[in-house]
């Protein structure tokens, strides 16, 4: 008996409506947060994820109204990520009923906001959420944190920089790699393995997932806490339960 | 029934008070920090996120600890995660002095050392579904499978003094106390609003549990002001 790897489907909002098509057999609305927040519960999803991938700020009322009609009904554990920019967009994530909030570029930008939400909130709900891109270099492999959604470079080498959001307070962290994120190659299982074996708080995989076996290599090789897909979940090629049952087969543990 | 979520500023109670209420639709879901209310309701929640001193702080800035104290003695009590842990004499975390309802210590995961299971890492805090073994039949068991799993995340475990209050145990990776129970306490250190069918399985006990029903083997220490 022992704690079970976590599956993690994520889903983008805009406006309210989940976007980037979700297409599940027997949908009345595949565009409602929690229609689709309740067929993935159904399959047995351990966590779920929502990404707020409005541009600007106007809009974000949205995102805590559907957190609030999720959280309402759906009775896992729900992240909240994009945008999050300050103490209060946190607060008010958090009242709405997530019961983690996922940073990205504001914590390059101000370093200070992890540890001070982490001595707020506590480390269990702040998620650092970490993209990163292979730099070409001889010798040990390298990376570096992307912010704005990839678009731009930071300088900061990606381990360095996971290792400091654990020591500020970050909970766990969300790991994308940019090079496979939409490849369908799979995760960038170095990358993985490194954050893995470098860091004491659990490590979320993302990027690249384009099979089931994926998912079990993000945790057998990569060592991952937990992984994270989108598009194979979405557009209804594989179910939660899928996923499971050939984890369990590779011998990771799961939640039936 | 009125049902006293205890609020004491530590976080988010709205999907604990979201999951009462879906169990038990009839009921008045309070949540709170008057302590009037809490002393007024017929059964109490007592949450908990975040660090333990901070907590501990809080419930005495908002002078709810003589409440929380009369309802631990008084009423079906279920107390989560943190509150589970502000329960005990003393936690490791931050050296906190708790509330001493309960004889015990809080200790912090891997404080002995790196965890390791099976040559792999050990992350804390614990988080995720773990299972549960019920060590004991209890009321808030019922209809909930031996070994059923429900979701953690903490960094820190209670190790009562009277082993004999456990009412659930869970590995990670060796053998912690994440449920107890005594009298009309109950308390666990997962999160029931958060763990799907076994959880709502569990708050929808509590909703129906009489810690003084005749014949209740959960019942040890009866107090006289009985309701």
């Amino acid at each position: 008996m022992s704690l079970a790897t976590r599956i993690i489907p994520c889903l983008d909002v805009t406006g309210g409506r989940v976007v980037k098509g979700v297409n599940f057999v027997g949908l009345r609305d595949a565009g409602d947060p929690v229609e689709v927040a309740k067929r993935y519960d159904d399959q047995g999803a351990d966590e779920l994820t929502f990404l707020d991938i409005t541009a600007s700020s106007d809009g974000r009322d949205t995102m805590v109204q559907v957190v609030e009609q999720v959280a309402a009904q759906v009775f896992i554990p729900l992240t909240v990520g994009g945008g999050v920019r300050s103490i209060d967009d946190i607060r008010r994530l958090l009242n709405a009923g997530a019961d983690k909030v996922s940073i990205n570029t504001a914590a390059v930008q101000n370093p200070d906001l992890v540890r001070d939400a982490a001595g707020r909130f506590g480390s269990q709900c702040i998620v650092v959420a970490i993209d990163a891109r292979r730099v070409p270099v001889d010798g040990p492999a390298k990376w570096e944190v992307f912010t704005h959604g990839g678009r731009r470079a930071t300088g900061l080498d990606a381990l360095v920089w996971g290792r400091r959001m654990q020591d500020a307070g970050a909970g766990e962290i969300l790991l994308t790699s940019m090079d496979r994120d939409g490849t369908k190659l799979g995760f960038d299982l170095e990358l993985v393995r490194a954050f893995s074996d470098e860091l004491a708080i659990p490590v979320i995989a993302s990027g690249g997932v384009g099979s089931l076996e994926h998912l079990s290599d993000g945790v057998l090789v990569g060592k991952a806490d937990a992984v994270l897909a989108a598009s194979i979940f979405h557009y209804g090629e594989f179910t939660v339960g899928q996923a499971k049952r050939v984890m369990a087969e590779r011998g990771i543990e799961v939640r039936a | 029934m009125r049902i006293a979520v205890i609020d004491y500023g530590m976080g988010n109670l709205r999907s604990v008070a979201k999951a009462v209420e879906h169990v038990a639709p009839g009921a008045e879901v309070l949540v709170t920090s008057s302590a009037a209310e809490v002393l007024s309701a017929e059964r109490v929640v007592f949450p908990g996120q975040g660090a333990m001193p901070d907590c501990m702080r809080e419930l005495d800035a908002r002078a709810l600890r003589p409440a929380v104290l009369e309802v631990a003695r008084t009423k079906p009590f279920l107390g989560i995660c943190i509150g589970l842990q502000m329960l005990f004499d003393h936690s490791d975390e931050g050296d906190t002095p708790g509330l001493g309802v309960l004889g015990g210590e809080v200790r912090r995961f891997g404080s002995e050392g790196l965890m390791e299971d099976a040559g792999r890492r050990l992350k804390v805090p614990h988080m995720g579904w773990n299972q549960v073994r019920q060590s004991l039949a209890h009321p808030l068991w019922q209809g909930i499978e031996n070994l059923a799993r429900f979701y953690f995340v903490h960094s820190y475990y209670v190790v009562p003094a009277d082993p004999g209050s456990a009412a659930g145990m869970t590995d990670y990776p060796r053998p912690f106390v994440s449920a107890v129970s005594t009298g009309n306490i109950f308390a666990v250190q997962f999160h029931p609003e958060k763990s799907h069918t076994a959880g709502l399985k569990l708050l929808a006990n509590f909703v129906n549990w009489n810690p003084w029903s005749v014949g209740d083997p959960s019942l040890s220490d009866r107090p006289s002001e009985k309701r």
